[in-house]
């Protein structure tokens, strides 16, 4: 059993070796992120202050405090206004993308109609169509729209590649399962709604982590669209934060910690789910 | 819990159930029931259908025809009929074109150095980390961790390392090794390195993704074979050679060329940097933040919107060199 896997067969030394050479590299490939979270802590004057940057040393929560006080009038904005701003359009495009791509991908996938794979093959060749390509016009079109939150949300909700990767997931649902339901007399909303999505709680969950890291990390579309700091989400203001003259590190990298932090717990938490959606979506694509 | 899941629907899914069964056969109900498909099939499908035509398919063919025309934002006059004029503009008008052409070797340059070094690091990382060993699992969250990070707040980060002064922390890192030989050098300010910066922090916050793609790659060639290569007597280099690499060869190619994809994608760090992080703007600037500096600052839409559509062609000759290179692997 110990010869299946070249992992099994090692001596003590050599797994002593890969223990050295994996914490080497885990431990420079984690430094910025602990510079980050130990500057935060410290005072200004001592984030920029060469290698003592890294020595735990007057540590104290006053950068968070000083970020909430300094980002709190109606001229800088608000920052627990960013941060509702974030998850207010994080969580609309998550549960609307939820919704739609998953409703899609089941009408697409497991009724058969004529037109449905020219219909699915329409979602294939958008899904081609990078977002970037389309923010010029996009902006545009919706100019008159701009420092509104719904628009900020609202190109995101449909989604190419969430509707591939339910689809993708429906399609190996055995047809038995629905056909016992249909013949107990459910039509194809019940069998879709009070059947397929509880047994499809894997692709809802790792498509809905996907979709709220990509959107927690938006900055490309609030850039075009943003100008008022009442409707700003935190990675924009992190760039205009972090412009501000003189730079306050401490402040700036404190303010960094606040917005990575909603991920971060998502992360600690559906990590298994995380690392699936994004593997699976590649090794079947 | 998937056997107990679907259980509280089915006493619905009886009480409804006789009335129909008993009073038809079985068969006009199934064509009923095709029929009905159709109408079903397209109503669930219509809101993501509609929401992506509209922001995606619509806005994309608005593109062309916005960079066929002199529009400008915010300016009293009509947009008229430009013809190529915009894209001769930026290829070759002497004013206009220096900026973009460099923003495309920029970008070249970015892809070509990221593309192979990053899917070769994230390969040696998903080998590494393709182990049975005590706590891999925390191993493997560190190398994915930066993933989660927004690229403005990595950029961020890495202006605070990158600092030009000689209290940022590389210069003064460089200074304890070289005894202090070495002068503070500015990183992102400088032409020769700014590049150079932005490769390295987008390789830092990317990585871990290749890598997870590669480890479940990696992870499905049969342990048989190693067993089998090993029966033969091939070294670990011999095992890379023929089992390894050919075992993953389509995820690497698949990988690479989402990679190169993305490399065109470069924005939010280069954004952010020259934003009030000292970068070098000449020599970081990427095609989008060309286009979005022409869209949004210069408000000349019709010269973005063919900026848009020459990154939309490389993007797409890019995928088309992608399914090329894939499809011989997916036939045999």
């Amino acid at each position: 059993m110990s010869t299946n896997n070249p992992g099994l067969t090692r001596t003590p030394l050599r797994r002593f070796l890969d223990y050295a050479v994996l914490s080497v590299l885990a431990f420079i490939f984690a430094l910025p992120v602990l510079y980050l979270f130990l500057g935060s802590l410290k005072p200004s004057d001592e984030v920029l202050n060469g290698l003592s940057g890294f020595l735990p040393t007057h540590l104290s929560f006053d950068n968070y405090t000083a970020v909430l006080d300094s980002l709190n009038s109606d001229s800088t904005g608000y920052f627990w206004r960013f941060m509702g701003v974030s998850l207010l359009v994080a969580f609309v495009v998550v549960t609307g993308g939820l919704f739609v791509n998953s409703m899609a991908a089941y009408g697409l996938s497991r009724l058969k109609w004529r037109g449905r794979n020219a219909v699915f093959s329409l979602v294939l060749l958008l899904m081609l169509v990078p977002f970037e390509s389309v923010a010029v016009p996009l902006f545009y079109m919706f100019n008159d729209q701009r420092n509104t939150l719904y628009i900020l949300a609202l190109p995101f909700i449909a989604n190419a590649f969430s509707v591939y990767q339910f689809h993708t997931f429906f399609r190996s649902i055995p047809p038995s399962i629905e056909e016992a339901a249909r013949i107990d007399g459910a039509g194809p909303w019940r069998t879709f709604f009070a059947i397929i999505v509880p047994m499809s709680k894997p692709a809802f969950a790792s498509v809905a982590i996907l979709t709220f890291l990509i959107q927690w990390g938006s900055f490309l579309w609030p850039v075009l669209m943003v100008s008022d700091p009442s409707v700003r989400p935190l990675p924009l203001e992190m760039s205009v934060f972090q412009a501000q003259l003189p730079p306050d590190w401490g402040q700036i990298l404190a303010f960094g910690v606040l917005l990575v932090l909603p991920v971060l717990v998502v992360f600690a938490f559906f990590q298994r789910w995380f690392v699936q959606g994004v593997a699976s979506s590649a090794v079947k694509g | 819990m998937k056997s107990v899941e679907p259980a509280p629907a089915a006493p619905h899914a009886r009480e409804q159930a006789p009335p129909v069964t008993a009073d038809e056969p079985a068969r006009p109900a199934r064509s009923v029931r095709k029929n009905r498909d159709w109408l079903h099939g397209l109503l669930m499908s219509a809101p993501a259908v509609v929401g992506l035509i509209a922001f995606v398919g619509i806005p994309f063919g608005y593109a062309v025809v916005l960079s066929f025309y002199n529009v400008r934002l915010g300016s009293p006059l009509e947009p008229t009929f430009f013809g190529l004029e915009q894209y001769r503009r930026l290829f070759t008008d002497p004013d206009l074109s220096g900026p973009f052409l460099r923003a495309l070797l920029n970008n070249l340059t970015f892809a070509v150095v990221v593309v192979p070094v990053q899917t070769g690091l994230a390969l040696g990382l998903a080998i590494l980390l393709n182990r049975k060993l005590k706590a891999i699992g925390v191993f493997r969250s560190l190398f994915f961790m930066p993933v989660v990070f927004p690229m403005a707040l990595v950029a961020v980060i890495w202006r605070l390392i990158l600092a030009r002064s000689d209290q940022g922390m590389l210069n003064s890192a460089l200074d304890a090794v070289s005894f202090g030989n070495w002068g503070a050098f500015d990183w992102l300010g400088d032409s020769a390195t700014a590049m150079a910066s932005i490769i390295v922090l987008s390789i830092w916050q990317g990585v871990g993704f290749q890598m997870v793609i590669l480890l479940a790659g990696l992870q499905q060639i049969p342990g048989e074979l190693y067993e089998a290569a090993s029966l033969d007597r091939a070294g670990r280099w011999q095992q890379f050679r023929n089992v390894t690499l050919p075992g993953i060869r389509g995820t690497l190619v698949f990988v690479a060329m989402l990679t190169s994809v993305l490399s065109f994608r470069v924005f939010d760090q280069v954004y952010v940097l020259i934003d009030g992080g000292g970068l070098n703007e000449d020599a970081a600037r990427t095609v989008m933040y060309q286009a979005v500096t022409t869209a949004f600052d210069q408000n000349n839409v019709g010269q973005a919107a063919a900026i848009t559509v020459v990154f939309f062609l490389i993007v797409v000759a890019l995928t088309i060199v992608q399914r090329r290179v894939v499809r011989p692997d997916n036939e045999d």
